[in-house]
């Protein structure tokens, strides 16, 4: 690859974790499952469980239709306190596969704001990401997350 | 066993200014959710008294030398595998200078070392070397009577049952089996059956009251009312076949118990009295979630059992999880959910599991409120420390089991309560 088309490539797919970050702080759930492939798997997973090679998590979907349940869920059935996230996402790698293929990995920070203003630090940890070229443009194949602050605050209600 | 087992009236208790108005455990004083002395009473009277808790399942220690810290109460403790198999279990705290001992949260090691002056110690707990212990050229080392045998740590009586660990402070309690009860060793017989498979936790931490959530776990009155993901897409109702039972012994531990009933009808009745739950139109795109394989003699969807005081051994659907339920403070709990499958699971079944994790746990469908609803108490009671609560539900049957429209396991478990800790 040249350096344009890494920078091509590093362009895009920031983008896509741009707007992954962005669709998740700003209240639009339903378009979270878009940024994934038909297909795509999105995990999360405590950094304890992922050390120890242990399966578990706290989300598991393996399915746009499962992400678009669980988003239908958290509108519909689940009760749980307003809140609001801020990503801060940092230390993005890119590691191509192939012209259509990469790896992503990053790390991040969740602050979580609740019902009466108080903001706090509700989870660190990182994105391991397999994306792939689309028609519609670079989507996530699968999303691990794995998250360090391994006792979660009270509950989990949004994706992370 | 008997009620004086667990009541310790060897024990003498200074009085706490703390009034239940009734004996039945219908009427709940809020300021036990809140007051330091009692939560300073529990960790004597309960956890470190005559009473079994759930430390970890063997699986997650198979090996010689396997190793994991957690709690009974709030003192930490260390349970391993000894080189011959066997369990053991200690405080973890050096027996020279009060040092926590083991600071890794899991590991394997056949011998343990505290960090600050190198006392080392066996799996069992026995102290086997104490550095410059007999001193160096002149300098005098410990006194010649210094007797290694007598300072181990301190070591916790420690059993087994059906491959859940659990380990007591007392000398005088009853074996485990016998403090399980006869009325629960089938229930839990029914879920550990087999050789199982460890497969991750997760770890919730709450702010509220420890007591809040074991309330919560003998509470099948509030499963299809807070938790609408079952009616949203109708998975459960009130009218399954149900079962509320209490241990007869002294009815602190429980066994919940849902099973689908085929010709359901009870969604009409939920329709006339317009219960929010009932809401139809919604469905899961991918209902792969709700998978059920059956591999128990009753089809049952939910066996909810709670072991007092720190174990919560749950089957919903496939995902069998050992829930262990740890105070922190007066008003902070945390909860680690233990999940397992069985060793012979098909690929299809072990990945069902794995799915159904979305169930249950800090993020799951039908789990996710319970944390919230205690703090949502934590928070209203605060200031009321004199109100009560109030446990009415199915009073008037008191014996009825087949039923989730109740809170008499409530009541039965706060009647002993108030046994237990003298109140």
């Amino acid at each position: 690859m040249t350096s344009l088309d890494n920078l091509l490539l590093w362009f895009d797919l920031h983008n896509l974790q741009e707007r992954y970050v962005s669709v998740l702080d700003n209240d639009q759930l339903e378009a979270w499952p878009d940024l994934f492939t038909k297909d795509g798997h999105y995990e999360i997973v405590p950094k304890e469980n992922a050390d120890a090679d242990l399966p578990i998590g706290l989300i598991y979907c393996n399915s746009q239709g499962m992400m678009r349940d669980r988003i239908l869920s958290t509108r519909e059935a689940n009760l749980y306190e307003p809140q609001t996230y801020r990503h801060m996402v940092s230390g993005l790698v890119i590691t191509p596969i192939d012209k259509t293929t990469a790896r992503m990995q990053s790390s991040y920070l969740v602050f979580r704001t609740n019902q009466e203003g108080d903001t706090t630090i509700y989870q660190a940890g990182k994105y391991e990401d397999l994306v792939v070229s689309t028609p519609d443009g670079w989507r996530y194949q699968s999303k691990r997350v794995i998250y360090d602050t391994l006792r979660v605050a009270t509950l989990l209600a949004i994706p992370v | 066993m008997g009620h004086h087992d667990l009541s310790q009236t060897e024990i003498k208790a200074s009085p706490l200014d703390i009034h239940f108005p009734d004996s039945d455990g219908s009427r709940i004083p809020y300021e036990v959710f809140s007051s330091q002395t009692v939560y300073e009473r529990e960790q004597e009277r309960i956890y470190r008294g005559s009473t079994w808790s759930f430390l970890a399942l063997e699986a997650e220690i198979p090996h010689p030398g396997d190793f994991k810290s957690t709690y009974i109460g709030d003192t930490p403790v260390v349970v391993t595998r000894t080189p011959d198999g066997s369990l053991a279990a200690w405080v973890n705290r050096c027996s020279h200078r009060g040092a926590k001992l083991c600071v890794l949260p899991r590991g394997n090691a056949t011998s343990h070392a505290c960090l600050y002056h190198q006392w080392n110690f066996d799996s069992q707990g026995n102290l086997t070397g104490v550095p410059f212990r007999r001193g160096q050229k002149d300098m005098a080392g410990m006194p010649p009577e210094f007797d290694m045998k007598a300072h181990g740590l301190k070591k916790l009586r420690v059993d087994s049952y059906r491959g859940l660990i659990f380990a007591s402070f007392s000398d005088t309690v009853a074996t485990l089996p016998e403090y399980l009860g006869k009325e629960m060793r089938p229930w839990i017989d029914r879920i550990m059956h087999k050789p199982i498979v460890y497969l991750g936790c997760t770890r919730q931490y709450v702010n509220a009251n420890w007591k809040l959530y074991f309330e919560n776990v003998k509470d099948p009155y509030h499963a299809s009312l807070l938790h609408l993901f079952h009616t949203t897409f109708n998975i459960m109702r009130v009218g399954m076949k149900a079962r509320s039972i209490p241990d007869a012994t002294h009815g602190l531990h429980s066994i919940i118990t849902a099973t689908r009933i085929e010709d359901d009808t009870s969604g009409a009745e939920y329709k006339a009295q317009d219960i929010r739950s009932m809401n139809e139109g919604f469905h899961l795109e991918d209902d792969s979630v709700l998978g059920y394989v059956y591999e128990f003699e009753e089809a049952t969807t939910n066996h909810i059992q709670s072991i007092f005081p720190q174990l919560v051994l749950q089957q919903i659907h496939n995902s069998l999880v050992a829930r262990q339920l740890l105070p922190k403070a007066p008003d902070k709990f945390e909860l680690i959910f233990h999940f397992f499958g069985y060793a012979d699971d098909t690929p299809e079944l072990r990945e069902l599991r794995i799915k159904q994790a979305n169930l249950v746990g800090p993020a799951g469908y039908i789990s996710m409120e319970d944390g919230y609803a205690t703090e949502l108490v934590q928070r209203g009671t605060l200031r009321e420390s004199k109100s009560c609560s109030v446990l009415d539900m199915g009073l008037g049957k008191p014996d009825q089991q087949d039923t989730l429209i109740t809170e008499g396991l409530i009541r039965r478990f706060w009647s002993e309560y108030q046994t237990l800790m003298a109140l």
